[in-house]
């Protein structure tokens, strides 16, 4: 049996719906809004599993899924070692978001991570603490920053409503999800540089260990590995 | 596989030696509160240590090195001279990345340290030497470095204050290091920083913001650094040979820069004392980049001793002297003179295995 992770509800999943069923698969609800159980027609040995986007990282790399559809950044954030553990199967061309770092729109000194970085160091001796940068994507923006030596700054944790850190004092700068800017925008923030911490898009993604067992639904749905 | 009651035996003979060198043992606290190392490391130590929450004490971390709760200890109770010594567990993980390593390294292993706070000037060369004798039983390649003799060589540069010191703040960062120097080495392009109509956020200030608009400003009818200074650093950092060859470089080298002379003198003096305490310097490896790699805060003399048939290994023993250190934690007050290292007695262990 083949297991197949999907989020459980919104775009994302109706997205996932019609990808596949444009590959001749129909997956469904079973039962009420209210019920995450799943049907699969027109693949054998294939259960739909439902399940919040979040995990859909972790139960791909445990093994309780073979098959799963989750954000890049997901992957990439929550698990560490992840391309030990799963392996990438398919880009789906939707849920597609960029990992930006934004500064205030008044910087106007602050145009590159050059910038950001001389910043961080000036800030850092005017008031006796590191920058701080509030996010939820911890490991993606440490690990870039440190690629880019970028030193004098601080993450705070911030799981929602991260763009009004800034104006609340909490944080200096943010490095977050966007798709159309927007939010940042009305929040009088600027993305910082031409490109972006990562650029994420729903993808397949398969268990690294069930790829042998996956082989004949993926060619079923086109996709040669 | 080797137990952890014979890599204790090993770095208690480690101890015992330290003691008799003068050193008293001292036993920090393995929980530490995560805010100062924080403060001193930044972002780099919440990769490497574990972070845990006790509820009274907020956020605080796994020991991830004992050089911190031992300068705190000395500045709260301590006066120079003074010599620690200590055995115990510290703790750092490892973030892979992308892939799971092969042989993944050791989450929680023994050190066992000494740490010397004095105004001595022979207190580098007294660190260096005992390491030196209880090391000398195995097959191990000592290295050394000067982080004072890179910055006294940046400090020289015909550059104004705010380049000075923005290379300084960065010599621990190569590639930031670089692309600074390569900036500074071309005539400086005019920036265009348009004014914004947006309402001002956040911390900091329109004054601090002026204040380095300003400072970009002047830095626009600054000259280009002469490509020749960036040939003779890039020839500073590339030393790396044995000592007294690296000291022939290094005179070479001041014949065209005599601002390295302190610099090069101290070093001269400091091999001087190895020799007395019957080490031959051209056993030593001289690298100039050395402590590049190292700690931020190593601001001194630096050494590591590194297990020549295993380069996977990360150095057997390390140290160095770490002034600013102590004077980051004294929050810009007292400074004390300090040097110390480490040696990991697992590794030893596995030596005399072999």
């Amino acid at each position: 049996m083949i297991r197949l992770g999907v989020p459980s509800k919104g775009r994302l999943m109706e997205q996932t719906f019609d990808w596949f069923a444009a590959r001749g698969v129909t997956l469904s609800r079973s039962g009420s809004d209210r019920e995450y159980a799943g049907r699969v027609a027109g693949a054998d040995g294939v259960s739909l599993v439902l399940l919040s986007a979040g995990e859909i990282p972790r139960e791909l790399a445990a093994g309780r899924i073979e098959l799963g559809v989750t954000g890049t950044d997901l992957v990439r954030e929550k698990l560490a070692g992840w391309r030990s553990d799963v392996a990438e199967i398919a880009p789906m061309g939707f849920g597609r978001a960029d990992l930006i770092l934004a500064v205030p729109e008044c910087w106007r000194d602050c145009v590159d991570l050059d910038d950001f970085a001389s910043i961080a160091r000036d800030f850092r001796a005017a008031h006796g603490f590191r920058l701080r940068i509030a996010t939820k994507y911890h490991r993606l923006v440490r690990a870039w920053l440190a690629a880019h030596e970028v030193a004098d700054y601080q993450l705070v944790d911030s799981q929602g409503a991260t763009e009004g850190t800034v104006a609340n004092q909490t944080a200096e700068a943010i490095a977050d999800i966007t798709s159309s800017g927007e939010t940042l925008r009305a929040n009088s923030l600027k993305i910082l540089g031409a490109e972006p911490i990562l650029r994420s898009q729903a993808t397949l993604f398969a268990n690294r260990a069930s790829l042998d067992k996956a082989r004949p639904f993926l060619a079923q749905l086109g996709i040669a590995i | 596989m080797i137990p952890k009651h014979d890599k204790q035996a090993v770095g208690q003979r480690f101890l015992t030696a330290f003691r008799e060198a003068g050193a008293v043992e001292v036993a920090p606290d393995i929980l530490l509160p995560a805010a100062t190392l924080l403060d001193l490391y930044g972002e780099d130590i919440r990769a490497r240590a574990y972070t845990t929450t006790d509820p009274l004490r907020g956020e605080v971390m796994l020991r991830p090195d004992f050089t911190v709760p031992v300068v705190q200890m000395h500045m709260t109770e301590g006066a120079e001279p003074a010599r620690y010594c200590y055995l115990g567990e510290v703790f750092r993980k490892q973030d892979p990345g992308d892939e799971r390593p092969v042989s993944p390294r050791d989450n929680e292993y023994l050190q066992a340290g000494f740490e010397l706070f004095a105004h001595d000037p022979q207190a580098d060369a007294e660190v260096f030497a005992l390491f030196h004798r209880l090391l000398s039983p195995y097959p191990l390649r000592a290295v050394m470095g000067d982080m004072a003799l890179l910055m006294d060589a940046v400090r020289a540069l015909p550059q104004a204050d705010a380049r000075r010191d923005a290379l300084l703040h960065h010599v621990w960062r190569p590639g930031r290091f670089a692309r600074l120097l390569s900036r500074f080495s071309r005539p400086a392009a005019p920036r265009d920083l348009p004014d914004t109509a947006a309402a001002w956020a956040g911390l900091r200030s329109r004054d601090e913001m002026d204040a380095r608009i300003a400072r970009l400003t002047a830095d626009r009818d600054a000259g280009p650094l002469d490509p020749v200074w960036i040939a003779r650093l890039e020839r500073l950092f590339a030393i790396r040979a044995p000592l007294p060859v690296a000291l022939a470089d290094l005179r070479g080298l001041m014949g065209e820069w005599p601002d390295l002379a302190p610099a090069v003198r101290r070093i001269e003096v400091r091999t001087g004392m190895l020799s007395s305490a019957k080490i031959a310097p051209e056993s030593v490896l001289f690298d100039a980049s050395h402590g590049r790699h190292t700690m931020e805060y190593y601001d001194g003399f630096t050494f590591s001793f590194a297990a020549e048939s295993r380069p996977d290994w990360p150095p057997v023993a390390s140290g160095g002297r770490y002034d600013a250190l102590t004077a980051v934690l004294g929050r810009g007050g007292r400074a004390i003179p300090a040097v110390g290292g480490i040696i990991r007695p697992g590794l030893v262990a596995e030596l005399e295995a072999a």
